[in-house]
């Protein structure tokens, strides 16, 4: 099944994604994208789609179920609030990318900006390059692994998510501290590592969580609210 | 309390209630938090009366002639508009902050007299969806507990930018209401305070927020109305910035508005009354060309049928309650005085919903507490409650001539001091004079 955004509306191209069966799978590709926003958006169909350009904002948001590949980069909010499924930008990623998502796997093959997998409430997230300031700030649960760097603040007033991190990271955010990497935690991210198809030694990463200092108020962290 | 005794003198600044909060803050070391909305007196709907008919202007006949009073909310996108049969809604409040069966009493009571009821930060409860015809499903800055089904399965859904007892402000539920399920829907630790940011984590700003509505719209096929609800600040800007987004229907939360846990300095101090946010809002959607085509809703101190008309009068579509709901379930019942004593406070006091002792198992997630709510018989009470307001708001539209509470406009109101009058922006009584507006 094709599209052509050229040719049709993005309501036309989502309303006939959501009409696919959705106990079917299928292949679907959308070719004349140009930064067009909200594209396959509410997905809830075991079907893979493949969108050809720069997609705008939010796109695969809240997706379930369908895995979504982007050739080109992706605008703010890509794969937001994502519940399962799984979504491939091969280029870059802007802001926000998997912002709260639940569930499913973000794969980001250049560098995310800032605010990436912010609340993030179970999903796993692979950068193969790096990510801006303020990312994972909330993190609630779910992976955050980045092969490259980290900007300011990573993981600040951070919760249970788990960050794995290869490169430089330019400061920590309040709460968030270095962590052990033990056993379970190589295999964890070996095999999100595999997942996403990047060959990083996961050895090579460090781990960072939370401090959970900041997890019931005491007046002696005042200056860390 | 104390009484007073002559001779002794208390300090209009250093007030009883200012010694206490100082001696207070001196020895915890941390701000008051607590709910209800603010309790300091503002400028309110009291301060307006209705003209009524006479000579110049005929009324109807009670309990003959018809007053409509049913509301459409969401006509200008949707293709399922919310039709209610009465203008007051209940407004957005958590499972979480509220007992389950509290939620479950404000869905009962809402269908029996054909109303909605709203969701809170940390999701859509199945229990909710069950009891609740008419449900509007809240997309919040924390996302608590958000997912595309219940999207799907919401009759609408209000994008929460701010709420009237705290602009600007996020949410919390401290830690002692964090049960298993309530941890389990928010995806955190149990026992823990759960922060609310009081951020989108993907939009700032009306242009993005416009792309954010249309992605909402996307994901449930154009069919649900979107509602953008503000706390009452800098309103007319707000209003018209919603309008520009893309929004079916506006919430404007008054600073009486409440809330289950904030800081009593954010209650008390940010924002502005209802009454004053109101013209604001019609001001806005007046010189868009939208009055009635976006509709309004407006929230924050809603007590009687007289606020219901004199909110309509000013130009809303419809008003929302969420303190005067939880008090018609049985919140601050006297019954419960012995309770609340042992807990600090007093019946007609209460306000620390966010200690979740609540005894009258409303704003609380204790099973014994929540246990003395009886769901049904609680609907029952809300029902009857809003069925007063109605009849309420129906005898006044009759005495000023008004065959549906929409016809009620702000030339039946006058207004009894002058803050009143500038602020609704009608006259002050006996005179033709609007403060602001030149004669």
């Amino acid at each position: 099944m094709e599209f052509d955004l050229k040719k049709q509306t993005v309501r036309e191209v989502n309303q006939a994604l959501h009409d696919l069966p959705k106990d079917q799978s299928a292949e679907v590709v959308v070719g004349g994208i140009s930064g067009d926003h909200n594209l396959a958006v509410g997905m809830d169909h075991p079907v893979k789609i493949t969108l050809n350009g720069h997609a705008g904002y939010y796109c695969a948001g809240m997706n379930k179920s369908a895995e979504i590949i982007i050739n080109g980069n992706a605008g703010q909010g890509v794969a937001e609030n994502m519940m399962s499924g799984k979504v491939h930008v091969k280029g870059n990623a802007s802001q926000s990318a998997a912002a709260t998502a639940h569930g499913g796997l973000l794969v980001v093959d250049g560098d995310a900006a800032a605010r990436c997998g912010i609340s993030m409430k179970g999903v796993n997230i692979v950068v193969k390059g790096s990510v801006g300031h303020m990312s994972a700030f909330m993190g609630q649960s779910g992976c955050l692994v980045v092969c490259g760097d980290a900007g300011e603040a990573l993981g600040d007033s951070l919760y249970e998510a788990h960050l794995y991190i290869k490169g430089k990271v330019a400061s920590l955010g309040a709460d968030c501290v270095e962590k052990e990497m033990r056993a379970e935690h190589l295999e964890e991210l070996s095999a999100l590592l595999k997942e996403a198809g990047c060959d990083d030694d996961p050895k090579s990463f460090k781990r960072y969580g939370s401090a959970r200092q900041l997890y019931t108020f005491k007046v002696d962290n005042a200056s860390a609210y | 309390m104390t009484m007073k005794e002559p001779g002794l003198i208390e300090s209009a600044t250093f007030s009883r209630d200012v010694i206490h909060e100082i001696q207070r803050a001196a020895e915890t070391g941390i701000y008051d938090i607590r709910g209800f909305g603010a309790k300091r007196k503002v400028p309110h709907f009291d301060d307006l009366l209705f003209l009524g008919a006479s000579m110049s202007r005929y009324p109807l006949e009670g309990y003959r002639e018809k007053c409509g009073t049913d509301v459409v909310l969401g006509t200008r996108f949707a293709k399922n508009p919310i039709k209610l049969d009465i203008p007051v809604t209940i407004a957005g409040m958590s499972f979480g902050a509220l007992s389950a069966n509290a939620k479950e009493a404000l869905g009962r009571g809402a269908n029996m007299v054909g109303t909605s009821t709203t969701t809170g930060d940390g999701g859509m409860t199945p229990e909710e969806r069950r009891t609740s015809k008419t449900l509007v499903y809240q997309y919040l800055p924390s996302r608590y507990g958000m997912n595309p089904d219940d999207l799907r399965k919401a009759d609408a859904i209000e994008m929460v930018l701010g709420q009237g007892a705290k602009p600007g402000g996020g949410g919390m539920l401290l830690g002692q209401k964090i049960t298993d399920r309530v941890a389990q829907m928010r995806n955190l630790p149990k026992g823990i305070d759960q922060r609310s940011a009081c951020r989108h984590p993907d939009w700032t700003g009306p242009d993005d927020l416009a792309i954010k509505i249309l992605e909402l719209r996307e994901i449930t096929d154009w069919k649900v109305p979107i509602y953008i609800k503000v706390g009452a600040t800098r309103t007319y800007y707000d209003v018209k910035l919603a309008v520009k987004s893309g929004a079916d229907v506006i919430v404007v939360d008054g600073m009486q508005g409440g809330t289950a846990a904030t800081q009593d300095v954010f209650i008390e101090h940010v924002g502005i009354p209802t009454m004053a946010a109101i013209p604001q809002a019609v001001r806005a959607l007046q010189e868009m060309g939208m009055h009635r085509k976006v509709q309004l809703i407006v929230s924050g101190g809603i007590r009687s049928g007289a606020d219901v008309a004199k909110a309509m009068a000013l130009g809303a579509d419809a008003v929302a309650i969420g303190t005067a709901a939880l008090v018609a379930l049985g919140c601050n019942h006297p019954k419960w005085d012995e309770e609340y004593r042992k807990i600090g406070s007093a019946s007609g006091f209460y306000d620390d919903y966010h200690e979740g002792k609540c005894p009258a198992g409303i704003s609380t997630q204790n099973e014994e507490l929540a246990a003395r709510l009886n769901p049904e018989e609680g609907g029952r009470r809300l029902a009857n409650y809003l069925r007063v307001l109605t009849l309420e708001a129906q005898t006044l539209a009759r005495a000023c001539g008004k065959s549906h509470l929409h016809n009620l406009e702000p030339e039946d109101l006058v207004a009894l001091n002058v803050e009143a009058a500038a602020m609704a922006g009608v006259p002050l009584a006996g005179t033709d004079w609007i403060p602001g507006k030149g004669y």
